[in-house]
């Protein structure tokens, strides 16, 4: 706002030096003239510096509601929750599935949006890995090939083994992972959100 | 009539209009810009403030059907597709209007550099235009989104996992992106406030600066080699230049960029009839993940050049090329402000717009037809192509399709061509060399080891030798 200002009546000024002969105008009728007049300089610089602080003040005080409104998503917790996916005999040994659970923040407005999914592998009788959908290349969703127990990416040709590493093209890192744990028989994920998943 | 006349006149005395009016239509141009057919290199700006105009008119129309809540935008673009009336046609407009403006934008920028027309005193015409070319790739970028099937969402999710990769704020820009942590409620609404009411504001806000610049610069003189810009001389000698010369905006150059404008109008609704509305796709679904997620054409060269780079420059490309192109753009006024404007002394700069669009040209084609991408939608071989085939290379052939090699592999005509065309395979490489690669892998071919048997093997290297001739 003031650097703005400053740049508005910096032009003329320079003009203005640049012609040193231009007749004298009338007192006070060019702005910034009021500097000539000894009465008015200290009550005008006054108001110049009242005017600007109070438009400065005002600016901002609008500005601190809506900032903070926009940027709520970063200055609240991080909310997380369990989502139960199936039970244990729902996932055979070995295999790897599809799994969709709602997300731990369901907007009722949100519809399908709302929904995350996410690859469930079980290894053995008691672990089981969730990996993230989305390629750690640029976030493409990875679709898992059974037959050449491969996780492959349509965007530009990325693959991770069964195990979540890279396997090839250009992702950098392994597959996210999401929390998983078992209770009661009840295979529950950690809807963490994707920005958890970047460590 | 003359009711009308004299509420003209009043309107036209009270608003204070005539000193306005005035300047602008006894606003001074160089001759040659209003004179020679070099004045039809002049005519693209007036062209993008006329297509922001169209865009924010057909896009006002638009958002009265746009529904922006997550679980309905894509239905409410279907009915205005299905059953509003030119309402399929309104959207194509805005489409094929989004598309000649960031097409314009790129054409205008090239003109103005090649004229050497951002040196002093237009420097600041150089940096609002700048600034405007990323709110308009922003527009293009959000508008494509909004379309909200497949690729619109997995849309989303790229732009989100591309800002975390920023340092330092990465997780947080990613938060502000999404309105959260996943894409939800929150994310589309964001999106069609910034796309909307945001960026069309500062579109509007710096273009009037931008056009009052042009207005209060002048419109730049063709350039002449050897006539170097001076500093301490320049503005005299423009305006010298002007007053010699005569020649009034109105309507000596302002013609030429009214027939273009009318022109590219022509060709924008003339498009829009012919292809119809963009989209939307298949229906949006996060947990779908079956999806083959494109960016629109003016973005496919990026979608390339992430691909194309060396995986070690990731970061490079990702994050600090953009950034080192934007902050390149906005500095090259006062890096370059004096000096030759002929493209014939500026060797360089001609150079440099050459590869931009043989580059450009090049990362576009690659992205239009991806050869990289896996061929999921591979069939297995048919009867009559394993035809003479013995049993362990018909089992083989099977293998090839169902094991994922195919996605990736041709074997005569059949499969996707990210990797060597295997038909010939055998020729090259014993039959041990092809099952030590296929098991340990190669660098962009992943390794097979636990997922064939040794049985397995042998039937494909069947097949991979049945297919080369050499065992028929």
């Amino acid at each position: 706002m003031d650097a703005s200002d400053e740049s508005a009546t910096g032009q003329p000024r320079e003009e203005k030096g640049s012609s040193p002969s231009r007749p004298p105008k009338e007192p006070g009728a060019e702005c910034g003239g009021g500097a000539e007049i000894a009465p008015d300089t200290d009550r005008r610089r006054f108001l110049q510096k009242l005017t600007l602080s109070l438009s400065g003040f005002m600016g901002a005080l609008v500005a601190i509601p809506w900032v903070g409104f926009v940027l709520s998503p970063v200055l609240r917790d991080t909310p997380t929750a369990w989502r139960a996916v199936g039970t244990v005999e729902d996932f055979p040994v070995q295999s790897t599935v599809k799994v969709t659970y709602f997300d731990a923040e369901a907007h009722p407005w949100a519809g399908f949006a709302a929904e995350t999914a996410a690859w469930l592998r079980r290894e053995s009788e008691e672990d089981f890995v969730a990996f993230s959908t989305y390629c750690s290349h640029v976030g493409c969703p990875v679709r898992w090939e059974e037959g050449a127990r491969l996780f492959m990416c349509p965007c530009h040709g990325g693959a991770f083994y069964e195990d979540g590493s890279v396997a090839a093209g250009p992702p950098p890192q392994p597959l996210a992972q999401y929390p998983v744990r078992v209770r009661d028989g009840t295979v529950e994920i950690q809807a963490v959100g994707v920005t958890a998943q970047r460590g | 009539m003359r009711t009308l006349e004299k509420l003209g006149r009043w309107l036209y005395d009270r608003s204070r209009l005539a000193p306005l009016v005035r300047k602008l239509l006894t606003h001074g141009v160089p001759a040659e810009v209003a004179r020679s057919r070099k004045g039809w290199f002049y005519v693209f700006g007036q062209a993008l403030v006329f297509l922001f105009l169209l865009q924010v008119v057909t896009g006002s129309g638009l958002a009265m059907a746009y529904v922006p809540a997550p679980a309905f935008a894509w239905d409410s673009l279907r009915y205005m597709n299905e059953e509003m009336f030119l309402g399929a046609f309104l959207r194509a407009v805005h489409f094929v209007g989004a598309s000649a403006m960031v097409l314009l934008a790129f054409v205008h920028m090239t003109r103005v550099f090649l004229t050497g027309s951002f040196k002093f005193p237009r420097e600041l015409n150089w940096i609002s235009g700048a600034l405007l070319l990323f709110l308009v790739l922003a527009m293009a970028f959000t508008g494509q989104l909004l379309r909200w099937d497949q690729d619109g969402v997995w849309t989303v999710m790229v732009a989100a996992q591309f800002v975390g990769r920023a340092p330092f704020v990465g997780e947080q820009l990613m938060q502000i992106l999404l309105g959260g942590e996943t894409l939800g409620g929150a994310t589309l609404t964001r999106f069609f406030t910034l796309h909307v009411v945001i960026f069309p504001l500062l579109i509007a806000g710096i273009m009037v600066f931008h056009v009052y610049l042009v207005f209060q610069n002048g419109i730049s003189e063709p350039p002449r080699a050897g006539r170097p810009v001076d500093k301490a001389t320049y503005r005299d000698e423009y305006r010298e230049l002007v007053e010699e010369g005569g020649a009034r905006h109105w309507p000596d150059a302002a013609w030429r960029e009214l027939v273009f404008v009318a022109a590219t109008l022509l060709v924008v609704f003339g498009l829009a009839w012919m292809i119809g509305p963009q989209g939307p796709g298949p229906a949006p679904d996060p947990t779908a993940l079956e999806a083959d997620p494109r960016p629109d054409w003016y973005f496919r060269w990026y979608y390339a050049l992430i691909w194309l780079k060396p995986q070690a420059l990731d970061e490079l490309v990702l994050v600090w090329f953009p950034l080192a192109v934007g902050v390149a753009l906005l500095a090259l006024p006062i890096l370059f402000g004096e000096g030759e404007r002929a493209p014939s002394r500026r060797p360089w700069a001609v150079l440099l717009v050459a590869m931009t669009v043989l580059g450009w040209g090049t990362l576009t084609g690659f992205g239009l037809r991806p050869h990289w991408v896996p061929l999921f939608e591979t069939t297995a071989p048919s009867e009559e192509a394993l035809e003479g085939a013995p049993a362990a290379a018909r089992e083989g052939a099977q293998i090839f399709f169902e094991r994922g090699c195919q996605y990736c592999h041709q074997v005569q005509g059949l499969g996707g061509i990210y990797g060597p065309d295997l038909t010939m395979v055998t020729r090259r490489m014993s039959p041990e060399e092809v099952a030590v690669r296929t098991v340990i892998g190669v660098r962009n071919m992943p390794a097979y080891y636990g997922v064939l048997t040794a049985d397995e093997m042998d039937r494909l290297v069947a097949y991979l030798r049945w297919a080369a001739g050499e065992e028929r």
